[in-house]
C-alpha cells in the first residue's frame, strides 16, 4: 500500500470504528436468559423426581427409628415424636440374621460373577452374530422369567436333593444365576450392538485376535452395560424370597430368613426389617453407579 | 476424548481380577464359601414349623424351647415351602429335618405318606389328657395317628374400652347374643359420628372364614355342613349382611386384626388369639377379650389345634420323639402359653400369674369353652389337600353375598352344590358339630 | 464352512445348558401338570379354571395394569435419562437417588406404599394435619377401585421405573454426541431432534427395556396384594392361591401356563416390531 491510501484507508477505518462503537446494538440477553430458564426447569423437574423417589425410603427409614408408641399415633407426624432403636435391635440381634446376610452376600456376589462370565458372551453373540434361532433363543432365554417360579418349586428342590448340592449357597447360586440370565444377556446384547464394530475391526487390524480385540477394545466401552446388568443382577439376588426359600433349610439368605415374616409382624418390625434389608442393596448400587455413568472418559462426580 | 486412558482402563481389569481372584479363594476356602453360614443358631436338630413366624414370637419361642429341650433348632417357614419341603425332602429320600410342627391343615394333608406313623407314641402319652376330639383330628380320618397335638388356640371378641362405653343398657359383655352384639356395632357407629367401630379380618390371610364356620352357622343353625342351606342359614347370612354394613369397609385388607386395633382404626373385633395378643399389651387395662356371641343353638366356637408331627426319614427320630415328649408335659405347655399365647392341649390349670393380656386371652377363652351351650365346631377333617376347598366356599359364599349383594338362596344353592362335589368325591364322614353320618351331605 | 470358532453357538453354549440342566425337567414337568391327573391327558383344571369368580378379573386387572403402567414408566425413563444429559446441577446426586427404588424388593415396596396410602398412613396425615379432610379418604377400600387402581399404579411406577431407566441411561450414553450436535447445527428443534436422532439410536435399549419391564410387570403382584389384598387380583397371585391356599398344583400350573402365553406373545411382539436399523438388515 502506498503511503496516501494507506493513511486515507487508516483514518476511514478509525472513523468507522469509532462509528460502529458508537452505534453497537445492545447485548441481546435473551439467549442467556433463556439458557437460564432451562437450566431452572430442568433441576426443577429433577428435584420433583428425586423427592418421588427418595421419600418413600426415608419415610421408612425414619420410621424404623421410631418408637413404637410413636408410630401408633395418628396423624403421623412426617419427624418422629419419638426416637428409638428398640425394633432395630431386636430385629438385628434375632436368631440367624447376621449369619443370613453373610449368605445373601455370598450369593450376590458370586450370582454376578457367575451371570456375567455366562450371560455376556452370549450378549456379545447375540449383538455381534446374525444366524438363525436368534428370535428362539431370545425367547427361550426368556421363558425362566416369563413363569411364576412357584410352580416349579418342588421339582427343582428334588432335583438339588438329588445332586446332593441341597441347603446350600451353591444352589441358590445356581438359581439365581439362571433367573438373572434374561436381564444380563438381553442388557449386555443391547450394550454391544451399540458399540460400533469399526474400532474392533481396527483392533484387529493392528494385530489383536478377536478375543484380544473383545477384550480390550469392546469390555471397557460396554462398562455401562456391564455395570447396569450387575446391579440388577446383585438386587435381585438379594431380594429373590422364594426360589432361595424352596433349595434352603438351615443356610438360609436374608429375605428367605426374614422377609416372609415381615408382613405378618407388626408395624415396628416391619419398618425395622424393611429397612434394614434396603441398607446392603443401596450401598452397593451407590458404589456401582460411578461405572454406570461414564460417559464418554468424564465420571460423573 | 478419553481422560485417564488406557491406565485408568488397567487400573479397573486389575481391581476386577483381584476381586474375582478373591472370591474364588474364597470359595475354595472351604465350606463357609460353598456351602453358606448357618442360620439355625446352634445347629441342632432342625425343628421347622408354620408357627410364630414374627421375629420376636419366634424369638420368645426359641428361648423357651431351649430350656425344655436342648439340641433342637427351631426354623420358621411358610405353609405353602412348607408342603413344597416335606414332600420334595421326603419324596427323594434325603429329608434334612427333625421334627414338623403345624397346624392341622397343615399336617393333615401330609399324613399319609410324608409322616412317621406316632399311633404307639400317642398311646404312650395318653397319660397327659388330650381331648378326645383332637385324638381324632390327629387321625386324619384314618386309624393311624399321624401328629401329637401340640397346642390350641381360638378366636375370641376384643373390645376397648371406647367401644365398651357403647354397650346397650342390660347386655353382659360375657356372654352376648348375636342380636346384641349388632346393636352394640350400631351404637358404637353413631357415637363416632357414623364411622364404624368394628372391625374383622378379612384380608386374604385373615381368618374370617372360620367365623362363618365355626361360630356364626353353628350358632344360627347347629351345624356346619349339613345345615348350609337351611332357612336358619338364610337368615344367618342377612345377619352377616347388617353387621357389615356396621363394619369398617376396610376390613377387606386386615389379615391381622392387632395393626388396626393398635393404630385405632377398629376398636372393637373378633379374631385368633395370638392375632390379638400384642394390641393389649401397653395398656391392659382398657382392652377386654370376651367369649363369643351365642344365638339360637348355642355359642358355637371352633379349636385350632397344633401338633408335632415326626418327617419320614427324620434325622433323628428318637430325639425328635424326646422332643415331642418334653413339649407336652403341663410345665413346657404352659411357657409356651407365657411367651407365645398358644393353649395347652393337656389336662393341667391354667395358673392366675399370667402376663395381663395372655390373661385376659385365657378368661375369654375359658369362658367360651366351658359355656353351658357350648358347640365346639372343628375344621374339616380327612379332606387333606382338598380343605382349602372348603375354606373357599365360605370366603366366596361371603364376597358374593355381603360384599356382591348377590341374592342368598341362589348363591347357597350353586355353594352347595361346589361343596356337595368335594365332598361326594372324598366320602368323608362329617366332623363337629355336624352329626357323624356315614357320608357328608350338605343340606 | 465356518469354524467353530467363528460360530455364536460357542458362545450361546453355557447359557443354554444351564437353563436345561437347572429348569428343564421342572419347567416340562409343571407344564404337564396342567393338561394331566391321574387318567391322563385332561382339560378339567382349565375348566376349573374358568369357573373360578377370580380368574377372570384377574386376566382383566393384569391386562390393564401392564397398559397403564409400562407405557408410563419408559416415557418418564425417557424423560430422566435426557435430564440427566442436560447435566444439570447435583446430577450424581439426582441420578443415585433416581435409582433407589431399584434396591427395594417387591414385598418391601408393597409395605412401603402400604403405610403410605392405609388409612392411618402417612397421606392421610398429612391430609388431616393440613385440614383438607377431617379422618382421610379410604384410598384402598374395596368398593373403590379408582382409587385402589391408581395407589397400585403409583406404587408400581415407583417401584420399577428405576429398571427402565437404568437401561435406557446405559444405552442413552452410547449415541454419540455429535449427531446431536450436527442435527442442532442444522436447526433442528428439541423434539425433532428427539424423535428423528435420539430415539432411533435407542431402540436396541427400549427394545430390551420393554421386553423386561413387560414380562416383570406380568410377574408382579406382591405389591398389589400388599396394597389391596384380593380386591385387585392379579393372575400371578392366583398362581399362588391355588398352589399354596388350595395346595392345587395342577389348576396353578395352568394359570402359570396363562401367564407363560402372555409374556412370550409379547416379547415375540416387542422382537418383531421394536427392530433397530442394523438388525433389521440383518
Amino acid at each position: 500500500m502506498t503511503d496516501a491510501t494507506g493513511s486515507t484507508a487508516a483514518t476511514a477505518n478509525t472513523a468507522a470504528t469509532s462509528a460502529q462503537r458508537r452505534a453497537l446494538p445492545p447485548v441481546d440477553h435473551t439467549p442467556l436468559r433463556r439458557r437460564r430458564m432451562r437450566a431452572a426447569w430442568v433441576q426443577f423437574a429433577c428435584i420433583l423426581i428425586s423427592l418421588f423417589m427418595a421419600l418413600p425410603i426415608v419415610l421408612v427409614g425414619l420410621s424404623a427409628l421410631s418408637s413404637r408408641a410413636a408410630l401408633a399415633e395418628f396423624p403421623k407426624s412426617l419427624l418422629p415424636s419419638e426416637l428409638s432403636t428398640e425394633t432395630l435391635q431386636a430385629f438385628l440381634q434375632a436368631t440367624g440374621t447376621f449369619p443370613a446376610f453373610g449368605n445373601s452376600l455370598l450369593v450376590g456376589l458370586y450370582t454376578v460373577f457367575w451371570s456375567l462370565v455366562v450371560g455376556a458372551p452370549a450378549g456379545y453373540a447375540l449383538a455381534r452374530y446374525a444366524f438363525r434361532g436368534k428370535e428362539p433363543y431370545q425367547v427361550f432365554i426368556l421363558l425362566v422369567r416369563a413363569l411364576p417360579i412357584v410352580v416349579l418349586s418342588v421339582p427343582l428342590a428334588t432335583m438339588f436333593l438329588q445332586f446332593g448340592v441341597y441347603d446350600t449357597v451353591f444352589a441358590v447360586t445356581l438359581v439365581h444365576t439362571v433367573l438373572a440370565l434374561p436381564t444380563t444377556v438381553l442388557i449386555t446384547a443391547s450394550i454391544f450392538v451399540s458399540v460400533p464394530h469399526d474400532v474392533e475391526e481396527a483392533a484387529q487390524i493392528f494385530g489383536c485376535t478377536r478375543w484380544q480385540a473383545a477384550r480390550k477394545v469392546v469390555l471397557p466401552l460396554a462398562l455401562p452395560g456391564l455395570a447396569a446388568s450387575s446391579i440388577f443382577t446383585f438386587v435381585l439376588s438379594w431380594n429373590e424370597i422364594l426360589g432361595a426359600t424352596v433349595v434352603t433349610l438351615g443356610h438360609r439368605t436374608l429375605p428367605a430368613q426374614v422377609l416372609t415374616s415381615l408382613a405378618e409382624a407388626s408395624q415396628a418390625y416391619r419398618f425395622a426389617g424393611g429397612f434394614a434389608l434396603i441398607l446392603p442393596a443401596l450401598l452397593f448400587i451407590f458404589v456401582m453407579r460411578r461405572y454406570l455413568v461414564n460417559m464418554w472418559g468424564t465420571t460423573l462426580r | 476424548m478419553r481422560r485417564g486412558g488406557p491406565s485408568q482402563v488397567s487400573r479397573r481389569t486389575f481391581l476386577r481380577g483381584a476381586g474375582a481372584a478373591g472370591l474364588a479363594g474364597l470359595a475354595g476356602s472351604g465350606l463357609a464359601g460353598c456351602t453358606g453360614f448357618a442360620t439355625t443358631g446352634d445347629g441342632g436338630m432342625i425343628f421347622l414349623s408354620t408357627q410364630f413366624r414374627p421375629v420376636n414370637e419366634a424369638e420368645a419361642f426359641r428361648s423357651t424351647l431351649a430350656k425344655t429341650i436342648s439340641g433342637v433348632s427351631y426354623v420358621t417357614i411358610e405353609e405353602g415351602p412348607f408342603a413344597g419341603q416335606v414332600r420334595s425332602q421326603v419324596g427323594s429320600g434325603a429329608t434334612q429335618m427333625g421334627l414338623l410342627g403345624g397346624l392341622h391343615g397343615d399336617l393333615a394333608p401330609l399324613a399319609d405318606g410324608y409322616l412317621e406313623d406316632v399311633t404307639d407314641l400317642l398311646s404312650d402319652l395318653s397319660g397327659r389328657g388330650f381331648p378326645a376330639d383332637y385324638v381324632d383330628l390327629a387321625r386324619s380320618g384314618t386309624d393311624r395317628a399321624w401328629y401329637i397335638p401340640w397346642a390350641d388356640a381360638s378366636y375370641v371378641l376384643a373390645a376397648h374400652a371406647d367401644a365398651l362405653e357403647h354397650l346397650p343398657s342390660g347386655a353382659d359383655a360375657e356372654s352376648l347374643t348375636y342380636d346384641q352384639f349388632l346393636d352394640w356395632a350400631i351404637a358404637a357407629r353413631r357415637a363416632n359420628g357414623g364411622r364404624p367401630m368394628l372391625g374383622l379380618p378379612l384380608g386374604p390371610e385373615g381368618l374370617f372364614h372360620r367365623f362363618t364356620q365355626g361360630y356364626l352357622l353353628p350358632s344360627f343353625t347347629g351345624g356346619q355342613i349339613t345345615t348350609f342351606r337351611s332357612r336358619e342359614a338364610v337368615s344367618a347370612w342377612q345377619y352377616l349382611r347388617e353387621l357389615w354394613a356396621n363394619c369398617n369397609p376396610a376390613s377387606t385388607t386386615y389379615d391381622f386384626m392387632q395393626e388396626p386395633l393398635e393404630s385405632g382404626e377398629v376398636r372393637m373385633t373378633w379374631d385368633h388369639v395370638v392375632r390379638l395378643v400384642e394390641a393389649p399389651e401397653r395398656d391392659p387395662e382398657n382392652w377386654r377379650m370376651l367369649p363369643a356371641p351365642r344365638g339360637e343353638h348355642g355359642l358355637g366356637y371352633m379349636a385350632v389345634l397344633a401338633g408335632l408331627a415326626i418327617p419320614k426319614g427324620s434325622t433323628d427320630p428318637e430325639l425328635a420323639r424326646d422332643a415331642i415328649r418334653a413339649l407336652t408335659t403341663p410345665r413346657a405347655q404352659l411357657d409356651v402359653l407365657r411367651s407365645n399365647g398358644f393353649f395347652p392341649v393337656v389336662d393341667t390349670e391354667i395358673p392366675g400369674n399370667l402376663p395381663p393380656a395372655i390373661q385376659l386371652e385365657a378368661d375369654a377363652v375359658a369362658k367360651q369353652k366351658n359355656a353351658d351351650d357350648a358347640i365346639l365346631s372343628l375344621p374339616p377333617v380327612g379332606l387333606g389337600e382338598r380343605e382349602g376347598e372348603v375354606s373357599k366356599v365360605f370366603q366366596d359364599t361371603f364376597r358374593a353375598i355381603v360384599l356382591g349383594g348377590a341374592d342368598i338362596r341362589s348363591t347357597l344353592d350353586a355353594q352347595a352344590r361346589v361343596l356337595q362335589g368335594v365332598l361326594s368325591e372324598l366320602n368323608v364322614p362329617c366332623w363337629a358339630p355336624d352329626p357323624a353320618a356315614e357320608r357328608c351331605e350338605v343340606g | 464352512m465356518r469354524s467353530v470358532l467363528r460360530s455364536p453357538w460357542l458362545l450361546l453354549t453355557p447359557s443354554i445348558v444351564l437353563l436345561l440342566v437347572l429348569f428343564g425337567w421342572p419347567l416340562v414337568d409343571g407344564v404337564l401338570e396342567a393338561f394331566t391327573d391321574e387318567h391322563g391327558f385332561t382339560l378339567t383344571h382349565w375348566q376349573r379354571l374358568f369357573d373360578d369368580p377370580y380368574f377372570l378379573d384377574a386376566l382383566r386387572n393384569t391386562l390393564l395394569l401392564i397398559v397403564i403402567v409400562v407405557p408410563v414408566q419408559l416415557v418418564l425413563a425417557v424423560a430422566m435419562s435426557l435430564l440427566v444429559q442436560a447435566r444439570p446441577r447435583f446430577v450424581s446426586g439426582h441420578f443415585y437417588l433416581w435409582c433407589i427404588p431399584l434396591a427395594i424388593s417387591e414385598l418391601a415396596a408393597g409395605l412401603v406404599w402400604l403405610s403410605i396410602f392405609d388409612n392411618r398412613g402417612y397421606l392421610n396425615s398429612l391430609l388431616v394435619s393440613l385440614g383438607l379432610s377431617e379422618h382421610g379418604v379410604q384410598w384402598l377400600s374395596y368398593d373403590n377401585t379408582a382409587t385402589m387402581l391408581l395407589t397400585v399404579v403409583l406404587a408400581e411406577i415407583w417401584r420399577a421405573t428405576s429398571l427402565v431407566f437404568v437401561i435406557v441411561v446405559a444405552g442413552v450414553q452410547m449415541v454419540p454426541r455429535e449427531y446431536d450436535e450436527a442435527a442442532q447445527v442444522f436447526g433442528a428443534s428439541f423434539w425433532q431432534r428427539l424423535r428423528h436422532v435420539t430415539l432411533p439410536m435407542l431402540k436396541p435399549s427400549l427394545q430390551v427395556a420393554l421386553i423386561l419391564r413387560t414380562i416383570l410387570a406380568l410377574q408382579a403382584f406382591a405389591v398389589a396384594q400388599a396394597l389391596t389384598g384380593r380386591d385387585f387380583p392379579l393372575l400371578v397371585g392366583e398362581t399362588y392361591e391355588w398352589y399354596v391356599g388350595l395346595q392345587n398344583p395342577a389348576v396353578a400350573s395352568a394359570v402359570a401356563l396363562v401367564v407363560l402365553a402372555i409374556s412370550v406373545g409379547t416379547a415375540v411382539l416387542y422382537l418383531r416390531t421394536v427392530r433397530s436399523p442394523s438388525e433389521a438388515e440383518s
